[in-house]
């Protein structure tokens, strides 16, 4: 049967061009792939070939016509044995401008906007029993340890974490204890080895990658967005991507700009990614371990300064913290405090001074950034009926926007005043001593963000 | 011999048993006909965005897939139709995931640039250049860690061959003696530069000479040349030798994409091409010369043909995915 040849469209934008010229006579054989016309657009000159076996017909839009929308007609083929009868035919019949045409699927303008699933409940930490005081860099150590020992599949890499025992000594004792196989140190090569061990991770292998800093990871933020966090996605649930990337995370101390920076919102903004921030041990070594065993890729954001910090860390073998569930480090009634990382520790302090004038705040520990515990974030906001965030990191479009903005939309009936926000100055961080300090967060800070939503 | 010195194979390798060599021929003019008719379909509006075709440079996957074993793996960029199929992904599988549907190998979740297998381990289909190189790396690392003695083929631009991961990649993959197969397909241009407009190198093959990677430049037009060098090569990494180089000299006939204007090269380079130095065409008279029956090629033909229509049929009939994919695949639940 006769059928038309349509205008093609030959990019990804193209709506319209110009037939420059036919290639072919009607009357000539041609085949599945030849070419039978050029046109134009104001981008290319591209090739039209076409589609299937036949005669070339007749043209029906002549070399030379501009504004050819796509999809129109502008050739007949015939079958071998019809003549231009067949064409004429076809053009004249009713159907014409729809016979044969292969419409494009438009996406159906009724098809409902599906919402996002509701999330997943999360259970409720268990009560773990006996503690120890353990500093945060023995948890972690700890936790990479137990699940090395755990699953042959899993292994650390980086900078110095074999023979050195880890940049901020973090991985003591791991190399002699597992071998260079499992311990490996990397060269200087952040790009290259979180895509190594991405593509690893495809094959299902679980490599602990850490980062001498997550201010190194900026050279590996491809394989991290693009390649562990989108994969499995695109590959329609194929390629699973268990990986954990750490290191630590935001200001140390005195060591510039480029050394000192959180990369919470950066991370957390990333479908495909979990983000965790410890602050405690019992955060530290529970959280690592949850991402280690989680079948996704997970961002470990941990920070210098605790690294010698000690706390009760249960001694419970099984211990492990579920990641997206925060933690309420304490108690109140009258204001919730939001902080995650080294700012609990300063939200827990200046709750301790609000107590002295007789404000009583609830600290909630995210301990996980994304997916973040909102349902412990709204449920303490319609108690308190105020909200302030205390981060690190700079303001714009961080942590503590999102803070607020679920505030806003989730709990605004209960909010007796706007919620509000504590974050680093919103510059590079300084060297010098006073200027760095200026530029940090501090108990004074959210103690002074409190009193200003009981002044109004 | 100096191992990492250029040596150009040439076209008259040893010729492949007669059944190998129609494997060869059915494998790259699966390619060729898959991509016309993509091509076709790109017009037609079923297919959208961008859509690299490899048209041309079928001698390549096709010569080295003839050397690939069950359990070795395999990576490319954007440009990834033809690995896929070779991987022994089907047809259907792969135009489905073209024109976006549910049939596709990502439910139509990735598109041209981004299909996987776990099945055929093939890692798809990666749309950052050069990525697919330090993960293809990776799955060597794996292969090694795990013990086998099972391979990874990372196929990567000229235009590629540039990016800073790439040397990092060739670093890490001779410190650890990986089982790697770099395979630099050189089409000479990227987008619309041309390698001597991109690169210092007169010889990609002996890019990786400062890691002491042995490099090989191959005809890549000429599926027996590639053959002889895959063999070699695959065998070294094979062996536990560690990483091997081949700079494949072949030319895509197409532009980059869908839209590419084309201004860059004249239009005699492509015929000169497609017209003296076809893969297809080379092997069809190395095939013609040892005998084999001309009625046996247009049977293969043939066969090409329908497998294609066939695919062409299900991936305009296929439906689009449900809505409620749209939230399928962010994370693995458990
Ligand atoms: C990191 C990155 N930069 C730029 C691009 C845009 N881009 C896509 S393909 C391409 C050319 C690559 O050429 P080559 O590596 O030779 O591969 P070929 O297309 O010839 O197969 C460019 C610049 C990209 N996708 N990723
Ligand atoms: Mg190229």
């Amino acid at each position: 049967m006769a059928s038309l040849i349509l205008m093609p469209a030959l990019s990804p934008t193209m709506t319209e061009g110009t037939i420059a010229r036919w290639t072919r006579n009607p009357g000539d054989a041609v085949q599945s792939g030849d070419v039978i016309a050029e046109i134009e657009t104001d981008k290319a000159t591209m090739e039209v070939e076409a589609t299937e076996d036949g005669i070339f017909g007749k043209i029906i839009v002549d070399a030379g016509t501009e504004n050819v929308a796509v999809n129109t007609p502008i050739a007949v083929l015939l079958e071998d044995g019809e003549d231009s009868s067949a064409a004429d035919a076809l053009l004249t019949g009713s159907s014409a401008s729809s016979a044969n045409v292969s419409s494009h699927n438009e996406p159906k303008a009724d098809a409902p906007v599906a919402a996002a699933p509701a999330a997943k409940a999360i259970e409720a930490e268990k009560e773990w029993g006996p503690t120890r005081d353990i500093t945060v860099r023995e948890a972690l150590r700890d936790a990479m340890a137990a699940e090395l020992r755990r699953d042959e599949d899993v292994f650390l890499l980086g900078e110095e974490v074999a023979q050195y025992q880890g940049a901020y000594k973090v991985s003591q004792g791991l190399l002699d204890e597992f071998g260079e196989k499992r311990v490996i140190d990397t060269p200087i090569t952040e790009h290259g080895f979180a895509g190594m061990a991405v593509g690893a991770a495809l094959t299902g292998l679980k490599p602990i990658v850490e980062f001498m800093t997550m201010n190194f990871a900026l050279q590996a933020v491809d394989h991290i967005i693009n390649s562990a966090a989108k994969t499995l996605y695109m590959s329609g649930g194929q390629m699973g991507c268990p990986i954990v990337f750490r290191g630590p995370n935001g200001a140390a101390a005195r060591v510039g700009a480029q050394h000192s920076q959180c990369f919470a919102s950066w991370y957390a903004h990333v479908p495909g990614l979990k983000v965790v921030a410890p602050w405690s041990s019992a955060d530290a070594k529970g959280l690592l371990r949850a991402a280690i065993r989680d079948p996704n890729p997970v961002v470990v954001l941990e920070n210098e300064i605790l690294y010698g910090q000690k706390f009760p860390c249960p001694e419970d073998e099984d211990f492990i913290v579920p990641i997206g569930k925060a933690k309420i480090e304490r108690e109140g009634k009258d204001v919730t405090l939001v902080a995650f990382s080294i700012m609990v520790g300063v939200a827990l302090e200046a709750a301790a001074k609000l107590a002295e004038e007789g404000i009583e705040a609830e600290v909630i520990n995210l301990r996980t950034i994304r997916p973040l515990d909102t349902e412990t974030i709204i449920n303490s906001v319609k108690k308190t009926n105020r909200v302030v965030s205390v981060e690190e990191g700079w303001p714009v479009a961080g942590i503590g926007s999102e803070i607020c903005t679920v505030a806003v939309e989730q709990a605004f009936d209960w909010l007796d005043a706007p919620p509000a926000r504590v974050c680093g100055l919103d510059i590079p961080l300084p060297y010098a001593a006073n200027l760095e300090k200026l530029a940090l967060p501090k108990p004074d800070w959210v103690v002074d963000a409190v009193r200003k939503l009981f002044r109004d | 011999m100096d191992e990492t010195a250029s040596v150009p194979v040439k076209g008259n390798g040893p010729a492949l048993a007669p059944e190998t060599m129609k494997r060869a021929y059915k494998d790259m003019l699966l390619v060729r006909r898959f991509e016309e008719k993509a091509g076709q379909l790109y017009g037609m509006g079923l297919i959208g965005g961008f859509c690299h075709l490899y048209i041309g440079q079928e001698a390549v996957v096709v010569g080295l897939g003839l050397h690939m074993k069950q359990g070795d793996k395999s990576i490319t960029s954007y440009r990834d139709h033809g690995q896929m199929l070779v991987a022994g992904m089907t047809p259907r599988g792969v135009m489905a995931e073209l024109t976006g549907r549910e049939g596709g190998y990502s439910r139509g979740k990735g598109g041209s640039m981004h299909m996987f297998s776990r099945e055929k381990e093939f890692y798809g289909g990666h749309g950052i250049v050069g990525a697919q190189v330090a993960l293809g790396t990776g799955l060597a690392f794996a292969n090694k860690y795990r013990g086998t003695d099972e391979v990874a083929i990372v196929y990567f631009g000229e235009g590629a061959s540039s990016q800073g991961q790439v040397f990092e990649s060739f670093n890490l993959a001779a410190l650890h003696k990986l089982p790697c197969v770099y395979v630099i397909e050189n089409n000479r241009y990227g987008m619309g530069t041309s390698i001597e407009r991109a690169s210092a190198s007169k010889d990609l093959s002996r890019n990786g000479a400062a890691w002491n990677i042995p490099g090989r430049k191959v005809d890549g037009m000429d599926v027996l040349a590639v053959h002889q060098a895959a063999q070699e090569a695959i065998a070294h990494c094979r062996a536990g030798k560690g990483p091997y180089l081949l700079e494949m000299e072949t030319y895509r006939y197409r532009g980059h994409s869908m839209s590419d204007p084309a201004k860059y090269r004249a239009r005699d380079e492509v015929e000169e091409m497609r017209r003296t130095r076809d893969p297809i065409e080379t092997l069809k008279a190395e095939m013609a010369k040892w005998g084999i029956d001309p009625a046996e090629m247009k049977s293969i033909d043939d066969d090409v043909k329908a497998v294609i229509a066939d695919a062409v049929d299900y991936a305009k009939t296929c439906p689009e995915p449900d809505p409620s994919e749209l939230w399928t695949d962010i994370l693995v639940e458990g």
